[in-house]
């Protein structure tokens, strides 16, 4: 009966009956459509969006609305403070540049000696020096960048608190692909699906279905986002997030798509919604353990490159290291060729598991008792 | 027509089917009987792909029962479930493009459906606001939305309540009537008799009996009259080829002791029985006692 069961998929187009692309699609969308219809769903996705414009607006409601300058010399700081800058007066071009470094003060005016200024002033700033400050001073002073391509610290822990909230989509998208195999198991419909369809339809449609509900959540996200950024004055940030964020998408379908299977794999392992806490504990792990690591490593250069390329930390830390410029542009391809080869292997490695469990039921089947039911 | 060749399967080293062979017919109603833990959930769970058998072959039209022949089956397994968040009508049509229906065909399949089984009412109520035995009819709906050209149903009848119990009878005669071979297990002896064409008898992992429900009757039943008489029936006792089993004053069950039953020989037994007792006087009934499914499930096992 082994072989008969191979060759199924294509007598399924033979006859004329449902393909496995078409009965993946069914349970596809099966599963979109009960997600949607979950009260849980709009509130996660509301909390995110709600999440989004509170990080990006909050810092510069709390942070003052004043631009913070250093100047040197009594003239150029009258000018500054004529126009709402809160200013900052530093003795000489040196503790001028120490404020901006020490990031005290977003940048500083000094008094030009090279000649190359018409006005006779220079803007020292740590990145690009902020626009309403270049506005008032006329004719664009020559402009002194201390750390080129870098990002503030703020900035970054900006980024990272969004990658949290995505992080938090992939718990839920996960929860909710644990939770359908069960609720299958439990009502014991899954008895029709097998005995209709094949079991790795059963687990491509689920996995199709909540990776293109969670991508959706991302595009909504990736729209959300610079507004968001727009509405907390963080403009500048935008151009520096759009090409990273453009990274983050595929870096998190990648991501997500690695884990959906094992997501899976745990619900399959019980029999009972009361039990799936026990074997969804590691995937959670694998979801958490990485958005953990990559913030208490995040200032280690060495770990986050290491971390960019093991698939379970590279859909963040590789986008972050893209983000802060630290990473060439080959590196990301790299990485999610290696992500690519892992689902592979993961997902070989759980349809068995999910094959071999789905029917058992009566307590957690052991794993090895699974792979090794799944070639009887 | 379904055949199920020498199927055996083990669970461990429990040997749970033993060479199990049979078929279901075209337009027949064949019930499938036998105790608790007899094997009859494992063969229909072998028969639809849900299990893998260790050897053995399941056919249909003498070709392999593969998945895409699986699709056109319907089947209602024992455990009940259906998803319990889902509107009735959406879960069934769904099925049925599962099937391999349209999206439209399945729509007015399920339609048709639900108002066959009384349940157009509850069309858009989630399965989990229904009563027990409207999910159940669901769950027949479930197994037929597709129009299959086999049913198997895994206890159908059971926590139907004696209404239900007839639509879905009535529904099911009707798939037979159009020519679909319908397998159907249960423990209620009762519902078997007077539903079933054909029987298969299971008994510890092994078929004991199959075959037309009549002819079975005739091979396992023991033949029995039941004699009504004007006075005391008690002269029966002395007559010899017969064994009285019960005694009421005028009314009394006999059968034959030897192996001939009543009608071998030249002079069959129960001619000369009615003769005797017509020389005795009034004879107020003279009837051949029809072994009802019970005997016979006894008798074969």
């Amino acid at each position: 009966m082994t072989e008969v069961q191979v060759r199924s998929s294509e007598k399924g187009q033979d006859t004329g009956g449902v393909s496995f692309m078409q009965a993946t699609w069914l349970v596809a969308e099966r599963e979109i459509k009960s997600f949607l219809q979950t009260k849980g769903f709009w509130i996660g996705l509301g909390a995110i969006v709600v999440g989004i414009f509170a990080a990006s607006i909050l810092p510069s409601v709390f942070g003052g609305g004043e631009t913070k300058v250093a100047a040197v010399g009594p003239q150029v700081s009258q000018t500054l403070e004529a126009a709402d800058f809160d200013v900052r007066q530093a003795g000489d071009v040196a503790q001028a540049r120490d404020l901006v470094r020490s990031e005290e003060v977003e940048a500083a005016v000094v008094p030009d000696t090279t000649g190359q200024s018409q006005t006779g002033l220079r803007v020292v700033a740590l990145e690009s020096p902020p626009s309403d400050l270049m506005a008032v001073l006329g004719s664009p002073p020559p402009v002194d960048v201390l750390d080129p391509g870098d990002v503030g610290d703020g900035e970054k822990q900006l980024v990272i608190m969004v990658f949290a909230l995505v992080f938090m989509m992939f718990a839920m998208g996960g929860t909710a692909i644990a939770q359908s195999t069960v609720t299958e198991k439990q009502t014991r419909v899954v008895e029709i699906l097998v005995s209709t369809l094949p079991v790795k339809a059963l687990l491509a449609g689920k996995i199709v279905g909540h990776t293109l509900l969670t991508l959706g959540q991302v595009v909504v996200l990736a729209i959300v986002a610079p507004v968001a950024l727009q509405a907390g004055g963080n403009d500048e940030l935008l151009t520096v997030i759009l090409p990273a964020l453009g990274w983050f998408v595929p870096f998190l379908v990648f991501g997500f798509v690695l884990l959906s299977s094992m997501w899976a794999v745990a619900g399959s392992l019980v029999s009972r919604q009361e039990d799936l806490g026990s074997t969804m504990g590691l995937v959670m792990m694998l979801v958490f353990g990485p958005y953990m690591a990559i913030i208490f490593l995040q200032d280690n250069e060495t770990a986050m490159t290491v971390m960019s390329y093991i698939p379970f930390t590279a859909a963040l830390a590789m986008p972050v290291r893209m983000f802060t410029g630290e990473a060439q542009l080959w590196e990301p391809f790299v990485a999610l060729g290696i992500a690519a080869v892992t689902i592979v292997v993961i997902t070989s490695i759980a349809t068995r598991i999910y094959t071999g469990s789905l029917l058992q039921t009566g307590g957690k089947v052991k794993l090895s008792r699974a792979w090794s039911s799944a070639s009887d | 027509m379904l055949k199920v060749n020498d199927i055996s399967r083990s669970f461990g080293d429990h040997r749970v089917l033993d060479g199990v062979s049979f078929d279901v017919e075209p337009g027949r109603m064949t019930g499938f009987l036998g105790a608790n833990g007899a094997g009859k959930t494992t063969t229909m769970r072998i028969m639809l792909g849900v299990l893998k058998s260790d050897s053995g072959t399941v056919t249909w039209n003498g070709e392999p029962v593969t998945q895409a022949v699986r699709q056109r089956f319907g089947y209602m397994p024992e455990e009940r479930g259906l998803y319990p968040k889902m509107k009735v009508a959406d879960q069934i049509a769904w099925l049925g493009r599962l099937h391999g229906l349209s999206s439209a065909k399945a729509a007015s399949n399920t339609e048709r459906l639900l108002e066959e089984l009384d349940l157009i009412e509850r069309a858009n109520d989630k399965l989990e606001a229904l009563s027990l035995g409207n999910q159940q009819r669901a769950q027949v709906a479930a197994a037929l939305v597709h129009d299959p050209e086999l049913l198997i149903l895994d206890e159908p009848f059971s926590g139907l309540d004696p209404i239900a119990v007839d639509t879905v009878l009535r529904v099911l005669r009707q798939r037979a009537a159009d020519g679909v071979p319908v397998l159907f297990s249960s423990h209620q002896l009762s519902v078997v008799e007077q539903l079933c064409d054909d029987l298969v008898i299971i008994s510890g992992g092994a078929i004991k009996a199959s075959g037309g429900k009549d002819e079975l009757r005739r091979r396992y039943g023991t033949p029995r009259y039941e004699v009504v008489v004007g006075s005391d029936a008690g002269w029966l006792r002395d007559m010899p080829g017969v064994r009285v089993t019960t005694m009421e004053g005028p009314r009394a069950i006999i059968e034959p002791t030897g192996a001939d039953g009543f009608r071998g020989g030249d002079e069959p037994l129960d001619q000369r029985v009615l003769k005797e007792a017509m020389s005795r006087g009034e004879v107020r009934a003279f009837t051949p006692i029809v072994p009802t499914l019970n005997e016979i499930f006894k008798e074969a096992i």
